[in-house]
C-alpha cells in the first residue's frame, strides 16, 4: 500500500561515494549487513523455510506420529489423489467458498460507517473504539459470548425472535443449516472495525479540492459518493478484498471454540480439517497435503494480487 | 462535504442515529457484563434484565480469579509470554529492518525477499513440522517455546524497514564519516529516530500474543502453563451450565487488554491503519 509516509531518500549521492570508497569497506558493510539480520534469519529458516520443505514433502508420504521415523511409506500423488475423492474434503472447499462472502459483507458496512464516522459525526473518538472492540478482544471469551447468546432455548437472541413471533427459531450453531451463517456473522461483526479503519485512513488520502469543486458544480451528496469517493478508494477497496479473502483461509480460532467443524460437518473449514487431521487422526501425510493446496491457493491469490495491483489499480 | 456551523442539528442527528447503532453493535458485550454481576438463576430471564436484580459479581468474580481454575495463574501466565515476546520481537525485528534498509550489502536485497515470501504462508500450513520439531528440540509444551514462535514473525521487519527508509541516508553516512560503526549508528541515530513505530509495534504485538490462542492450543499441554485464551476455553468447560461464571472470565479475559487500547488507541489505529496490518 503506498499510504506509508516516507521520507524520500536523500542519500544517493552519498551511496555513491560510499561505493567508490571500494572493497575492505565493503565487505565490512557486507558483515555487518548480515549480522543485523542474522537474528530474524536463523528464526525465519529454522522455524518457517524449513516446515514449509518439509510440509511439502510430507504431503506426499504416509505417515503417522505414532509409528516413528521408519514408519513413513513415500506415496507419490496418493494423498492429492484421495483428497479430490475425499467428501469431506470437498465439503470444507465448499464452504471456504460460501465464506467468502463475509468479505464484501463487511466491506460494505465498514464503508458506510467509515464515511459517516469520517465527515458526519461528532464523537469521532468513541466510534472508532467502539466498533474496533470486537476486533481486540480475546477470541475465545467472544466466541463463548456469542454461543450463549445463540443458545438454542433460553439464549437471548431465540427469546427475542420468538418473542417476536418467529414460534421455530433456528438452532444457529446446533443447527447444521444455520451454523456456518452463524459463524459467518460473527466474522462480519468482528471484521468491520479493522476495514472501517483501513477506510478511514484512506478517506484521509482523498484531496479535498474534489469535493470542493464538486460542490461548486451543486453535487448531490451520493453523487459525491460515486463520483469521487468509491473510486479514489478502489485501491483500498482492492486491498481489503484481497487480504480478506486471504484470512478466511486462515480462519480457526472462532471454528475451534464454538463447533470443532460441526453439526456434522457443516462448519468444517479448510484449515480446520487440516488441524483435525493432524491432531486429532494423527495423520500426517494426508494433513500435509491438505496444507499443501492450502498453501496453493494462498500463493495464488498473493501473486494475483500482486498482478492485478500493477496493472489495475490507480495507486 | 464540510457541513458548514449551521447545520449543526444534523450533524447531531446523524450522531444519535450512529450511538443506537453502535450500542446494537456492542449489546453483546454489555450482555456479557451485565450477566457476569448476575445469578445464575437470572442469567436467562426474559424480558433481559439490562439491571441485575440480585447482585451476584463479587461472588462470580471471586470464583473466577481464586477458585478451583484461578485466573490469576492464567493471567501471570499471559503477562510472562506477551512481555517476552514482545520484548524481543522488536529487538529482532527492529535490528533486521536496519539492516535490511540502512546496510547496503548484496545480499541484503534477495534476504529481504525471501523474508517477505514467508510472510504469505498461512501460519496453519507448518503447524505440523513445527509441532515435530518442537518434539525433538525439547521446546514443546513450554513457554519458551510459545515465546520463540511468536518473536520471528516477520511482520515487524516489514513495518519498521518502511520507517527506517524514511531516516535520510546521510546521517548514516555522516555519522560514518564520523568513525561510527553500524551498531552504535544503530543504537544512537536510527533506533532513536523511528522510536514511536517501535512503540506502535510493540502494542499490537502485545495484543496479538495475549490473544494468540492457535500457537497455545498447540504447543502447551500443562493446565499450569496455560495463558489467558486457552484457561478461557477450559474455564468454560469446566463450567458447564454456570453461564453467570462463563461471563465473568469472559469480562476477565477482555477488560484488561480494552484498557490497554483505551489508551494505546491512537497508536494502536495508526499502526494498523499504516501498514494495513493485520496478526
Amino acid at each position: 500500500m503506498a499510504r506509508q509516509a516516507i521520507v524520500p531518500q536523500t542519500g544517493a549521492s552519498a551511496r555513491t561515494a560510499a561505493r567508490r570508497a571500494g572493497g575492505s569497506l565493503n565487505r565490512g558493510e557486507t558483515l555487518a549487513g548480515w549480522l543485523f539480520v542474522s537474528p530474524m534469519l536463523i528464526g525465519v529458516f529454522v522455524l518457517v523455510l524449513v516446515p514449509i520443505v518439509a510440509t511439502l514433502a510430507l504431503g506426499f508420504a504416509d505417515w503417522n506420529f505414532v509409528q516413528g521415523w521408519d514408519g513413513i511409506r513415500w506415496i507419490g500423488f496418493g494423498n492429492f489423489r484421495r483428497l479430490f475423492q475425499d467428501p469431506m474434503f470437498l465439503r470444507t472447499i465448499r464452504n471456504n467458498v460460501l465464506f467468502l462472502l463475509t468479505v464484501p459483507a463487511y466491506m460494505m458496512i465498514s464503508l458506510v460507517l467509515a464515511v459517516l464516522i469520517d465527515r458526519y459525526v461528532y464523537l469521532k473518538g468513541y466510534f472508532k473504539i467502539a466498533y474496533f472492540m470486537p476486533y481486540i478482544s480475546n477470541i475465545v471469551a467472544v466466541a463463548v459470548v456469542w454461543q450463549v447468546l445463540f443458545h438454542p432455548s433460553y439464549g437471548p437472541v431465540n427469546e427475542v425472535l420468538r418473542s417476536l413471533g418467529f414460534a421455530n427459531p433456528p438452532k444457529w450453531l446446533a443447527d447444521p443449516h444455520y451454523a456456518l451463517a452463524s459463524i459467518m456473522m460473527i466474522t462480519v461483526w468482528i471484521s468491520i472495525g479493522f476495514s472501517m479503519i483501513i477506510y478511514i485512513a484512506g478517506l484521509q488520502t482523498i484531496p479535498r479540492d474534489l469535493y470542493e469543486a464538486a460542490d461548486i458544480d451543486g453535487a448531490k451528496a451520493w453523487t459525491k459518493f460515486t463520483r469521487i469517493t468509491f473510486p479514489m478508494l478502489s485501491p483500498t477497496s482492492f486491498f481489503l478484498l484481497i487480504t480478506g479473502i486471504i484470512s478466511t483461509f486462515k480462519v480457526f480460532d472462532i471454528i475451534v471454540v464454538t463447533t470443532q467443524g460441526g453439526p456434522i460437518g457443516s462448519t468444517s473449514l479448510m484449515v480446520y480439517y487440516l488441524y483435525d487431521q493432524a491432531f486429532t487422526n494423527l495423520k500426517i501425510g494426508y494433513a500435509s497435503s491438505v496444507a499443501t493446496v492450502l498453501f496453493l491457493f494462498v500463493m495464488l491469490l498473493t501473486f494475483g494480487q500482486w498482478g492485478v495491483q500493477k496493472k489495475w489499480v490507480n495507486d | 462535504m464540510p457541513l458548514s456551523r449551521r447545520f449543526d442539528w444534523r450533524r447531531g442527528f446523524v450522531t444519535a442515529v450512529m450511538l443506537a447503532v453502535s450500542i446494537l453493535f456492542l449489546l453483546p458485550f454489555i450482555w456479557m457484563l451485565v450477566t457476569s454481576f448476575k445469578t445464575e438463576n437470572d442469567v436467562f430471564v426474559y424480558p433481559i434484565q439490562w439491571i441485575p436484580r440480585h447482585w451476584h459479581a463479587i461472588e462470580n468474580y471471586k470464583e473466577v480469579w481464586i477458585g478451583r481454575y484461578p485466573f490469576y495463574r492464567y493471567y501471570w501466565n499471559s503477562i510472562q509470554v506477551s512481555v517476552a515476546t514482545t520484548a524481543i520481537s522488536a529487538t529482532v525485528s527492529s535490528l533486521a529492518a536496519y539492516g535490511f534498509s540502512k546496510v547496503r550489502f548484496r545480499a541484503g536485497k534477495w534476504l529481504f525477499l525471501i523474508v517477505l515470501a514467508t510472510y504469505m504462508v498461512p501460519s496453519q500450513a507448518i503447524l505440523v513440522p513445527q509441532f515435530i520439531l518442537y518434539r525433538n528440540i525439547g521446546l514443546f509444551d513450554s513457554h519458551l517455546g510459545l515465546i520463540i514462535i511468536g518473536s520471528f514473525s516477520v511482520l515487524g521487519t516489514f513495518m519498521l524497514r518502511q520507517f527506517f527508509m524514511g531516516v535520510p541516508q546521510d546521517y548514516i553516512e555522516s555519522a560514518k564519516i564520523d568513525g561510527a560503526g553500524h551498531f552504535r549508528i544503530f543504537r544512537q541515530v536510527g533506533f532513536p529516530l523511528v522510536k514511536p513505530a517501535v512503540a506502535t509495534y510493540a502494542i499490537l504485538r502485545f495484543i496479538w500474543t495475549w490473544n494468540d490462542y492457535q500457537n497455545p492450543l498447540i504447543f502447551l499441554r500443562t493446565d499450569k502453563l496455560f495463558t489467558l485464551p486457552l484457561a478461557m476455553q477450559k474455564f468454560t468447560s469446566m463450567s458447564g451450565e454456570f453461564y453467570s461464571l462463563i461471563m465473568a472470565a469472559a469480562v476477565s479475559a477482555i477488560l484488561p487488554l480494552f484498557i490497554v487500547f483505551v489508551i494505546g488507541q491512537k497508536s494502536v489505529i495508526e499502526g494498523i491503519a499504516l501498514g494495513g496490518i493485520k496478526g
